[in-house]
């Protein structure tokens, strides 16, 4: 099948992993993806919180964009991002006014037909395709499932999966033979985008959702969002500081994991790239070439 | 010709102020066909009827127009004064000359010509009245009462005790309702079963009621005075007649892990099963889903798999061939006393608009439980004899929260209204709690108190002066297990901080509902229910127990969310309308009801079809040998409301409402 | 009106037909913005209850809607709460009365850049303008770029220096931005929607 892309900023640098584990495993599942071409930022966080107008045009070009290269839909693999997205075609749908007012912005006329998907609802339609072609097995990985605030929520925008009691990442991780965990903070807030101008509150909720996906007893974190992982992982060293957490445990990008399964080579899938080192769990699924050292920061 | 008299009310000043009655009266004098036309205060008033009923025998009026008030205030009085006087009362109307005009205008040129006016038109409409004598309707003076809840009980008792027959039907096997659930009943803390169970009793023993359990409506025809009901008697497997109600047969039955409807599934019981010992009948029924004699049956397999209730059975009463059966009743009035149930937080719903609580668990957190079942814990012959003990691990649990509104007043989850007795049960479990867990902490977390009823208020003050609840105003956001608690992220509004509880067990106040099932149930009476599927009465303020159908009655929880005190007015309320309904041997009706011509009837069966009240009938007309002629409509006079749809639907002109014939209301509008 | 709440301002009397420009309602502005009406919210709490943020917020969210209820236009546009909000749903997601305090917040913000920027905190207001300023810029976010003005501009010069060496290592920090074709486009999106005057 083939989809639109739209990497994000982050995937291009914080988040590069991503990005490469995510074209990885695409070409193996037979999806192609085609970036939307000339894209610019979402807007993220700072536009929304300062400029309504701007947080909704901004993405609409993107899809404008979309719409000319023929893409019926993009895939966001940023949550942040994808709910962006989603959020400004929930706007043009539902606020006359702002979607008059985008188009003249734009001087393009919009008709709001492109959908967005999140990597969760993308790889929701190939798990029959994952457990198939599974190479490398999980079994007894146990993986805590994190979707973070902005995957699944608000229902009225995603309008995919559960938004209290979600189930995609779990059926996911589930096909490729890894073991997901019952916990209780796999929807709260990572602290978003306060990494860098309010990094104690990062610290602060990051540290109760690690503490939980521990007393589940997970050994892996499953993520969707490279904010999410840059909070969890990037960060982890001063959570662990605060107290409570014993070992680090490795975060990993959902297509991370799905790539480790399908057999793919760990450092083309960009684990060398963390910093809190997977090797672990490397070891534990004897991956297939042993990964590059890096100075470990926890 | 026409010998009309026309009488002009000032009424004191309502109309007088604005309308130049004298004037009305003389122009309407001046109109062919008006032999007197007087103007007077008070026409409502003695002297003021004597004038109508003087004239009526003095200059052989034919035809009264009196210009008042709205006839919805005094066309009776006026009908009944031109009786007295030897008139028909139908020939008599009154034009609305305050309502209609001097209520609603200030200019008094205008709203004389208005007066006028209307006077005229009146005056054309009678000529064309034909006189018409009141309907009457047989009765047949025994009633139905559907649902053997608290209400369904009292009206049933009220109305043996007024000296009418009763047939009482209830669903389940055991009369009693959720009230024979309940621990004790605030604000008394009577214990419920105490209080109810001589109700109970009485109802099991009255001659006049004839009790029909396990057993449901399957098709009412007929009208008031007239209903056909045909009631389906459900196979309990035992035979009646014959049962003691001993219990061998429960003692003895090997599935005994079936979750107890009764106990809320916080308990077990057999297949073959009596829901309580205190039920009323007391005998069994076999769960024909759960038994294995049945489910062997319905895998086709040959032998008997189990039988041991017959084989202890000393009267040989099992009967494992029983079927359905179907009684037919005659009765004149029904009433409607299906109860409520509770709201689920659980992810499937029985509607599109619902919603469950994914942020409460979705009902998969063993130790999160609703009101119904935490009545169960508490009541003594509940599944842990009285004692509050954790489902999970039959520990007793030290901190309780209780969550209010939980489903109610929640438009996002497809319920806007308040439950009304959440507050007052809330408050009860709380002191509850607090006599039987010595130690034990009660929460609970409420966006308002509703405590509008007689020593309500007084009843939650103790529950936190007395009872030392702790009332914190907030809605909670999340509850989620973790380890051996369930964490409770609530907030105290009134403190401005958040409130975030360990808690042992969680108990929440879901909404109340109208029964499964209401929606065909009321289908079947032609009663009309609102979205939520509680029943619609036929005016909010003045007419509470009655519904828009005639002989259709409703009490209780199935109108809207109600206490047992209410439901029980509510139930002698309906009785009450009902006694009245019996205290004649025949129905009036007025007569101002649609009248088909048969001569000119086609038997298109237009009206048939637009009728909202169902009463065309079909009628075949033979001739002499008894060869059909046609098929014409027939219109049932006790069913008719007048709504005059079918006149206007019908494209021969051959159904009239008498009273509004085409001839009368062209005659008046044309004097316009 | 005084409540306890409003400010001393004569803030929520209507518009006199006079020649001095009366303070526009605050509650009307966020209204005809978001299409929300705040009446619809019976402060049950439960938006504050789940607000990750809460601990930290001077004013709860239900409190903030409150305070716009009775259109309190000084105390909302110069609280520091209203930009601890971390659009995290959860409040829109559980609402009773499906309102969305989410996007209320960040009508506030919108107006409190304009009119109050003096009371914004300022590494968050730093962050934001060093972001947008990216895209402005090249079209898309370069992070070293970003934490570079970032640092500048909210004189957090040393926070997370010894970080940079590992981030270099690991390739997560792109050293040469590169900007994309269609800039032009981007730098006229906002210039449109750059705050306008507001008309009296």
């Amino acid at each position: 099948m083939k989809v639109g892309y739209f990497p994000g900023c982050s995937l291009h640098a914080t988040a590069r992993e991503f990005d490469e584990s995510l074209r990885l495993v695409a070409a193996d599942l037979d999806i192609e993806l085609e970036e939307v071409r000339d894209w610019a930022c979402c807007g993220a966080t700072s536009a929304h919180a300062t400029n309504r107008a701007l947080s909704v045009a901004l993405p609409t070009r993107t899809l404008v964009l979309a719409e000319k290269q023929k893409l019926g839909r993009v895939l966001c693999p940023c949550a942040a991002c994808y709910n962006r997205l989603a959020t400004a075609r929930h706007i043009l749908a539902h606020d006359k006014r702002m979607a008059a007012r985008v188009q003249s912005i734009l001087g393009h006329s919009f008709d709001n037909s492109v959908g967005v998907v999140s990597i969760a609802e993308m790889l929701s339609e190939v798990t029959a395709e994952i457990r198939m072609k599974a190479k490398v097995p999980l079994t007894n990985v146990k993986v805590a499932c994190y979707y973070g605030c902005l995957l699944v929520r608000p229902p009225a925008v995603c309008g995919f999966d559960d938004a209290e009691a979600p189930s995609s990442l779990e059926s996911i991780v589930s096909a490729t033979g890894a073991t997901p965990v019952k916990w209780n903070m796999a929807l709260e807030c990572c602290g978003g985008g306060f990494s860098l101008s309010r990094t104690a509150s990062v610290v602060r909720l990051g540290r109760l959702i690690l503490q939980a996906a521990r007393d589940a007893g997970a050994q892996v974190m499953v993520v969707a969002c490279p904010m999410c992982h840059s909070n969890l992982d990037f960060r982890q060293r001063a959570m662990k500081e605060r107290g409570g957490l014993s070992e680090s445990m490795p975060i990993l990008f959902l297509s991370e994991l799905v790539g480790l399964s399908l057999g793919l080579d760990p450092s083309r899938l960009g684990l060398s790239r963390h910093f809190v080192s997977p090797q672990p769990l490397l070891d534990r699924i004897g991956a297939p070439k042993p990964m590059p050292e890096h100075r470990e920061q926890a | 010709m026409s010998r009309i008299g026309v009488f002009i009310c000032h009424c004191g000043e309502n109309i007088d102020r604005t309308v130049d009655c004298a004037r009305v009266a003389q122009t309407s004098g001046e109109l062919p066909g008006v032999v007197h036309s007087v103007d007077y205060k008070y026409m409502c008033s003695d002297p003021g009827q004597a004038l109508i009923k003087q004239a009526i025998q003095e200059k052989r009026l034919d035809g009264v127009v009196v210009g008042a008030c709205s006839p919805h205030m005094h066309e009776k009085t006026f009908r009944k004064a031109a009786a007295a006087a030897g008139l028909n009362p139908f020939l008599c109307e009154m034009a609305n000359l305050r309502e209609h005009c001097s209520w609603v205008h200030e200019d008094r040129e205008q709203a004389t010509r208005k007066a006028i006016d209307l006077a005229r038109f009146m005056v054309e409409k009678i000529k064309f009245n034909r006189p018409l004598s009141t309907i009457f309707i047989p009765v047949e003076r025994r009633a139905l009462v559907i649902g053997a809840g608290i209400a369904g009980i009292q009206a049933a008792l009220d109305i043996a005790d007024g000296g009418r027959e009763v047939v009482l039907v209830e669903k389940e096997p055991s009369i009693g309702g959720h009230m024979s659930q309940l621990s004790e009943t605030f604000p008394t803390l009577d214990c419920s079963q105490c209080i109810l169970t001589p109700r109970m009793v009485e109802v099991a023993q009255h001659p006049r009621i004839k009790l029909l359990t396990y057993s449901e409506v399957e098709s009412v025809d007929g009208y008031i005075g007239n209903f056909q009901v045909k009631i389906r008697k459900k196979a309990r497997s035992i035979d009646e007649t014959k049962c003691n109600g001993c219990g061998e047969c429960q003692k003895n039955c090997p599935n005994k892990k079936i979750p107890s409807e009764f106990d809320q599934g916080l308990g077990m019981r057999t297949a073959i099963y009596v829901p309580f010992p205190q039920a009323v009948p007391n005998i069994p029924v076999i769960d024909r889903t759960n038994c294995a004699l049945f489910r062997g049956r319905a895998k086709g397999v040959k032998k008997v798999v189990c039988s041991k209730c017959a084989e202890v059975c000393g009267r040989k009463a099992i009967d494992f061939d029983q079927q359905d059966s179907f009684v037919t009743e005659n009765v004149g009035a029904i009433i409607v006393a299906t109860g409520y149930q509770l709201y689920s937080i659980g992810k499937e719903q029985d509607s599109e608009t619902l919603r469950g609580y994914g942020e409460y668990g979705y009902g998969t957190i063993p130790d999160v439980i609703d009101g119904l079942q935490f009545e169960r814990l508490a009541s003594a012959s509940g599944p842990t004899g009285g004692k509050i003990l954790r489902p999970s691990d039959h520990k007793e649990p030290k901190t309780v929260v209780f969550l209010q509104c939980i489903g109610s007043r929640d438009p996002a989850k497809g319920i806007e209204y308040c439950s009304k007795i959440c507050c007052m049960y809330v408050a009860k479990h709380t002191m509850l709690f607090h006599h039987k867990v010595h130690g034990g902490k009660a929460v609970v977390f409420y966006m308002d108190i509703r405590a509008g009823g007689k020593g309500y208020d007084e009843f939650v003050r103790r529950a936190i002066e007395e009872s030392h609840a702790l009332y914190l105003r907030g809605r909670v956001s999340r509850i989620y297990r973790n380890g051996d608690t369930i964490r409770v992220h609530g907030f105290d509004t009134l403190a401005g901080e958040p409130a975030v509880i360990d808690a042992d067990m969680v108990v929440l106040a879901t909404a109340m509902r109208a029964q499964p099932g209401i929606a065909s149930l009321a289908q079947k009476l032609s009663v009309s229910y609102d979205q939520h599927g509680f029943l619609n009465e036929a005016h909010p303020k003045l007419r509470p127990v009655e519904t828009n159908t005639a002989g259709v009655f409703v009490a209780g929880a199935c109108q809207a969310p109600r206490d047992i005190p209410d439901s029980v007015a509510m139930a002698s309320a309906t009785a009450s309308k009902v006694l009245g309904l019996f205290s004649k041997e025949l129905l009036e009706r007025e007569p101002l009801i649609a009248r088909v011509d048969r001569v000119t009837c086609t038997g298109c069966f237009h009206c048939e079809r637009v009728c909202p009240y169902g009463a065309i009938e079909r009628k075949p007309l033979k001739d002499a040998k008894g060869r059909l002629i046609k098929i014409v409509a027939e219109v049932n006079q006790g069913v008719c409301q007048g709504c005059g749809t079918c006149q206007a639907t019908c494209p021969s002109k051959s159904v009239e409402l008498d009273g509004f014939t085409d001839e009368q209301i062209y005659a008046a509008v044309n004097a316009l | 009106m005084s409540t306890p709440h409003s400010s001393p301002s004569p803030a929520t009397e209507p518009a006199a037909a006079s020649a001095a420009p009366a303070v526009r309602s605050l509650l009307s502005e966020v209204q005809d913005v978001t299409g929300l009406d705040p009446a619809r919210c019976y402060q049950c709490g439960k938006c504050s209850a789940g607000c990750p943020m809460a601990a930290e917020m001077e004013l709860k969210t239900h409190e903030i809607i409150r305070l716009l209820q009775l259109d309190c236009r000084e105390r909302l546009l110069t609280t520091e709460s209203i930009w601890l909000c971390l659009t995290c749903e959860t409040c829109t997601t559980r609402c009773p009365n499906e309102f969305d305090p989410a996007i209320v917040i960040d009508a506030l913000r919108e107006i409190a850049l304009k009119e109050r920027r003096d009371c914004v905190p300022r590494r968050i207001a730093a962050f934001h303008s060093a972001f947008l300023d990216q895209i402005r810029a090249h079209g898309r976010v370069f992070e070293f770029g970003l934490v570079a003005s970032y640092k500048l501009r909210s004189g957090a010069l040393f926070a997370d220096v010894a970080a940079v060496p590992g981030m270099l290592a690991r390739g997560k920090l792109a050293l040469t931005p590169k900007r994309i074709e269609g800039i032009k486009e981007v730098r006229r999106i906002f210039r449109k929607c750059a705050p306008r005057e507001e008309p009296r």
